[in-house]
């Protein structure tokens, strides 16, 4: 940021990248979420954006505010990024009313991310999600899927309610067509033309029962999930420091000043929105 | 550098020359019957209760509001909703006569806004000139909290009131810019013994044990978990005042505003004592009970803070006991957090 007219230049961590949104595409049968491609318009800012699977960024429409979301796309896919939006507040209502061509502000990459180029190289990977909080799962595999010499077994157990509210359809049909990739997509009752799995995602797991052997797994999804999800993982031999969550918290700033979204001592923003179950189950119960 | 003095009857006309280059502000009386902060006008300087003012200086770092961006907000425009950084056009300030728990809250606020432009740049253009506190009022507890009635941390010039004539300090080069001129002059012996005197009796009331170093030992749970928090948030309105009171209450939010094709994004004083401060979207409210909420402000200030960055987020200035309309008290708190 240019305070004065001398030389040096510092960085405003408020200010969002100009960018474009470049599709849309409606992902649910409630028309209820919609994936947004969004190009940023400056060359150079496009060539040396990085991130890591699990970050987020605030996407920014000016008179509206700020929201922060899920990075949906991988760092591998380059050019543009993806952000899954459930309509639910002031800024994500306005989005889901703009069109492609519109303008809109992104800021970020924001946060941790999951420990893809570290702790999770070399492990059997167990990815367990739930509704909408597929988003930032779907970067994880990709990245995943673009090293897969990286990690061993990868294992995608994914739910939703019913057929037509499962995230990536497209997508979740090219990975069940692949043989170095475990695929379970159920949906939570009986529905027409739905031949896959039905049921919870909890008891999906429950039968699936993936080895805690060298693995990790990566959980998203509502807490009442995530909460019966970690009894039949316990009784295969899963650990807390083995289990990876996401979570989310009313946010402003993005980088651990304002105050809004800490859990005890740590910042979703800063220190998360990635936590170990391990390390959450050491902070109160505030998110 | 050699400390100064200034005889009282001088610092108007000292002040008065330094006007041109900067905007001063001093506690002085206002018709509410408490002193506050205010733009000087040349009057009378040291017609000041003894303590702090009514309002921290926090407002002259993180203003209310501050303007982060100002935008087009007319849709045919060709530079419409393209975000600009305002100009900001304030002169450098003098706040004169700032007590040392006040002038310690900007070292701490600055800790978790060390990457914030906005604040850093407010640093560099504020010039602080502490007073010294001879005396005390019934509310401050600056010792409990790592501080001193003769702290100077966050000064770039401290003064003693030595009656007649004011003793002064020269802390940082910003200090220096500001003694320029031919006010002041060498202090007598009396003079100096008195100043040295007051700094080392002080020195002798200081408290013998690091608060801040016994929370951060304590086990977060253990403390969060606490039984007395249901009693210290049962009171409580969540009124807010406290937080904006605070000098180290430095929480904020953030909205844009447009009207009539102009718009602005803004952010402005927040306080964790409001539901909605957390409340998701979705309605899910993390803090949705008073008692997380109060909970939530004893524990930043002094665990989480501490445990963070090191010293506690308060600096006993006394204002939110003074001014809490039902009578919850910090050293109470502190005290418990203390002793559990």
């Amino acid at each position: 940021m240019r305070f004065d007219a001398s030389e040096e230049v510092t960085m405003n961590p408020y200010l969002p990248y100009s960018a474009v949104i470049d599709d849309i595409f409606v992902e649910t049968e409630d028309g209820n979420l919609k994936t947004f491609r969004i190009v940023l318009e400056n060359e150079e800012d496009r060539r040396n954006w990085t991130h890591r699977p699990g970050q987020f960024a605030m996407l920014s429409i000016a008179g509206k505010g700020e929201i922060p979301i899920g990075i949906a796309s991988s760092p591998t896919e380059k050019g543009h990024l993806l952000f899954t939006v459930n309509r639910a507040g002031v800024v994500t209502t306005a989005l889901h009313k703009m069109n492609v061509g519109d303008p809109i502000g992104v800021r970020g990459p924001l946060g941790n991310g999951f420990p893809v180029d570290s702790e999770l190289k070399g492990k059997n990977i167990v990815i367990i999600a739930g509704g909408f909080a597929f988003t930032t799962l779907r970067a994880t595999l990709i990245y995943m899927l673009e090293h897969r010499g990286d990690y061993e077994n990868i294992t995608v157990i994914y739910g939703a309610r019913t057929p037509g509210m499962l995230l990536y359809k497209d997508e979740l049909k090219q990975w069940q067509e692949r043989d170095d990739l475990n695929v379970y997509i159920t949906v939570d009752r009986e529905a027409p033309g739905w031949d896959g799995l039905v049921g919870f995602v909890p008891t999906i797991a429950g039968q699936v029962k993936p080895s805690p052997e060298n693995a990790a797994a990566l959980i998203c999804g509502p807490p009442i999930m995530i909460k019966f999800t970690m009894p039949p993982l316990e009784e295969v031999g899963w650990r807390n420091d083995q289990v990876y969550l996401s979570l989310e918290n009313r946010m402003k700033c993005a980088i651990g000043i304002c105050g809004h979204c800490n859990v005890g001592p740590v910042y979703v923003c800063k220190d998360g929105p990635v936590f170990t179950r391990a390390e959450v189950q050491r902070l109160p119960v505030e998110f | 550098m050699k400390p100064l003095v200034l005889e009282k009857e001088q610092a108007g006309h000292w002040l008065k020359g330094l006007c041109n280059n900067f905007d001063i502000f001093a506690p002085l009386p206002t018709d509410k019957g408490y002193s506050d902060w205010q733009k000087w006008d040349g009057g009378d300087l040291f017609d000041v209760a003894k303590g702090v003012p009514k309002s921290s200086i926090k407002t002259f770092f993180f203003p209310q509001p501050e303007v982060l961006f100002q935008f087009n907000a007319r849709a045919s425009a060709p530079d419409a909703f393209r975000l600009r950084e305002p100009k900001c056009q304030d002169k450098p300030r003098i706040l004169f006569g700032v007590r040392p728990c006040d002038a310690r809250s900007v070292v701490l606020n600055s800790m978790p806004y060390e990457e914030d432009p906005y604040f850093q740049k407010r640093i560099q253009e504020t010039f602080i000139v502490g007073f010294l506190c001879r005396e005390g009022c019934s509310t401050c507890f600056c010792k409990w909290t790592g501080g001193s009635p003769t702290g100077t941390e966050g000064m770039d010039v401290a003064a003693i009131d030595l009656g007649q004539v004011l003793y002064v300090e020269i802390l940082s080069d910003k200090g220096k810019r500001l003694v320029g001129n031919g006010f002041f002059r060498s202090p007598t012996k009396d003079e100096e013994t008195e100043a040295k005197d007051f700094v080392e009796k002080a020195k002798g009331q200081a408290l013998d044990q690091d608060v801040a170093s016994i929370l951060r030992s304590k086990g977060l749970m253990h403390l969060y978990d606490a039984p007395f928090w249901n009693s210290v948030s049962e009171p409580c309105i969540n009124c807010g005042t406290c937080t904006f009171l605070c000098p180290t209450c430095y929480c904020f939010d953030i909205q844009d505003e447009t009207l009539r094709g102009k718009g602005r994004r803004i952010r402005y004083w927040d306080s964790c004592m409001f539901p909605l401060f957390t409340q998701h979207a979705s309605g899910h409210n993390p803090r949705g009970d008073k008692l997380k909420r109060v909970r939530n402000r004893f524990m930043h200030k002094l665990k989480y803070f501490p445990d963070r960055f090191g010293p506690i987020s308060c600096v006993g200035c006394g204002r939110c006991v003074r001014d809490c309309p039902v009578n919850i008290d910090i050293r109470q708190v502190l005290r418990s957090l203390l002793e559990i």
